[in-house]
């Protein structure tokens, strides 16, 4: 392993020792599951369907579940450094900013992957009932996670701007919430009634929904994979932005 | 080891530091002093990287600050001014995090850990979280963590700021210790501090360096450095100005008469402190059959050479 790998893997070491450490990681997980629970067999009607398949009744929930539990997982990652003043120690170790802001991104999108893996009962129901197709499950999760890295990559940047944790969660909701909208279908059919076609399908090619909607049909596109990259590629960016102009200014 | 030039910063239209200026070798003790707000932990930021200079340069081990930060802070140990650490980990899970980060993993990690806990009496609280610390244990765990790596720089912002007297002194014994083969720069506002541990000391006050020096040196600067005062009886108050006046070293004397004892000061020609001038007074008081029961030479005090500098416009254009 490489000098910056090591370094990234020693700060998520922290950072998901942070999580573990302290009832956070529990609570996070407990209530992700028990709404997934309850999304999944209440209100996404996965008895009643008849079908063994995840798309509708379990992943179709994710981008909503996301939209809260995503930032309260990472609203912390950056607020909670600047407000305690171990941002000026961190920086000013022998590592990059890159760094610092690549392990605590790992680190908690492999806590969400641990929260998303603990779904498992629900693949093992479908299993149980019918017979699924076990690409789509699988290409589902995958959609999954990336859709939960894209929040958090958000999330990491809001968290930079500002010592308040709360503020950071609020700014990362609306953000999101923004990919939401900008390509759900009722906000596009109100864009459409007005607008030229291009700009309707420029506001929608922001949105997560069209990206992760390929993948619950079991299709993984190269064009949805470079989507949600580069969603995390350019908060990720944007956040070593704001950490440089913090010290600057 | 450390080379700062013309160093400025600004924050917005208030510049924080305004072209300063020194060099920090290997062995010496650098107390860096100032009034709050002067540009202390401004100056001290940038020489860590943790703030880039709005123009000027510092250079650690040879390292440009801004050209090659990691190799640079490599060499550099800090400790932050509010001493920061991650209050949820333990001592020694925060001290292992920043060995590993240091480059000491494993064995050589655990032996660092284990050698600066003995050096900041830790032993005792390795294993408890950072939180449930009094203060003095929060402080010198920051301190532990930047002397882990054994760095050839330290800097070190109010490393005594808030501990008891006991571990004031621990520290600056160990600040002692360590400055015989490191550049230590740390800034403090407790002047006896200075003399108990710095080689040199630099006042700086509003961005600008006013004064720089040894602690001799400095408290040379104040305006009774090198007089000398003493109490006698035997004679009248202007017979023993006379006598005193007639002294080939004197420029000037003045005496006083306080319930019997004439107080006397007797400034030399040449300023500095040595004990010529007290060894002439003592002759001639000798000579004369007075009786004194005090003699001393004036080393000149610190503190108020700190506040001449540093008070505006008062008394710091008297005694440049």
């Amino acid at each position: 392993m490489n000098e910056s790998l090591r370094n990234i893997w020693t700060i998520a070491k922290r950072e998901l020792g942070g999580y573990f450490n302290s009832p956070v990681a529990y609570v996070f997980i407990v209530i992700f599951l028990l709404l997934n629970g309850f999304f999944t067999f209440m209100l996404g009607q996965f008895f009643e369907s008849g079908e063994a398949s995840l798309t509708r009744p379990f992943f179709s929930w994710h981008p909503w579940l996301y939209l809260f539990l995503v930032p309260a997982a990472g609203m912390r990652l950056w607020a909670e450094e600047r407000r305690v003043g171990t941002l000026e120690l961190l920086l000013t170790l022998p590592i990059t900013a890159w760094q610092a802001i690549a392990g605590k991104f790992a680190a908690s999108w492999i806590f969400l992957g641990i929260a998303l893996f603990l779904t498992f009962p629900v693949v093992g129901t479908v299993y149980y009932l019918g017979n699924p197709d076990l690409g789509a499950i699988l290409a589902g999760y995958l959609g999954s996670f990336l859709l939960a890295g894209a929040y958090l990559a958000v999330t990491v940047m809001t968290s930079a701007m500002t010592r308040n944790q709360v503020i950071s969660f609020i700014l990362s909701v609306v953000i999101c919430f923004f990919l939401i909208l900008a390509g759900w279908e009722p906000v596009t059919n109100l864009l459409v009634r007005w607008a030229p076609t291009w700009l309707v399908e420029t506001v929608a090619s922001f949105s997560v929904m069209p990206h992760f909607a390929s993948f619950q049909r079991g299709v993984v596109d190269f064009r949805d994979l470079l989507f949600f990259t580069s969603i995390m590629v350019f908060s990720l960016f944007t956040t070593s932005v704001i950490l440089r102009g913090l010290r600057s200014s | 080891m450390i080379h700062v030039e013309n160093l400025v910063k600004e924050f917005g239209t208030k510049r924080a530091v305004n072209g300063v200026s020194f060099t920090v070798n290997k062995g010496e003790i650098l107390g860096f002093l100032g009034p709050n707000g002067a540009g202390k932990s401004t100056t001290m930021r940038m020489i860590t990287g943790f703030l880039p200079p709005t123009a000027g340069h510092v250079t650690v081990g040879g390292h440009d600050v801004a050209i090659e930060p990691v190799a640079a802070k490599k060499l550099i140990g800090y400790l932050p001014e509010s001493a920061p650490a991650y209050s949820d980990m333990t001592v020694h899970g925060f001290l292992s995090f920043i060995a590993e980060l240091r480059g000491l993993r494993g064995a050589a990690g655990q032996d660092a850990v284990h050698r600066v806990a003995g050096m900041c009496v830790l032993e005792s609280v390795l294993h408890q979280s950072i939180d449930t610390l009094s203060k003095g244990y929060r402080h010198r765990t920051c301190l532990a963590q930047s002397i882990i790596h054994d760095p050839q720089v330290l800097v070190l912002d109010e490393p005594t700021d808030g501990l008891d007297p006991n571990q004031k002194h621990e520290i600056r014994q160990l600040l002692k210790r360590l400055g015989q083969n490191k550049a230590i720069i740390f800034s403090t506002h407790i002047l006896e501090e200075v003399d108990a541990v710095c080689s040199r000391a630099i006042i700086i006050d509003r961005g600008v360096i006013v004064a720089n020096g040894t602690p001799a040196e400095l408290r040379g600067r104040h305006e009774l450095a090198g007089s000398v005062s003493l109490r006698v009886q035997g004679a009248a108050a202007e017979t023993v100005r006379g006598k005193l006046g007639g002294l080939p070293t004197v420029e000037r004397t003045t005496a006083r008469e306080e319930s019997g004892w004439i107080h006397a000061r007797v400034f030399p020609k040449s300023k500095g402190v040595n004990g010529d001038l007290a060894r002439t007074v003592a002759e001639l008081t000798v000579r004369e059959g007075w009786r004194f029961d005090e003699l001393h030479t004036e080393e000149g005090r610190l503190d108020e050479v700190f506040r001449s500098f540093t008070l505006p416009d008062t008394v710091t254009s008297k005694s440049e």
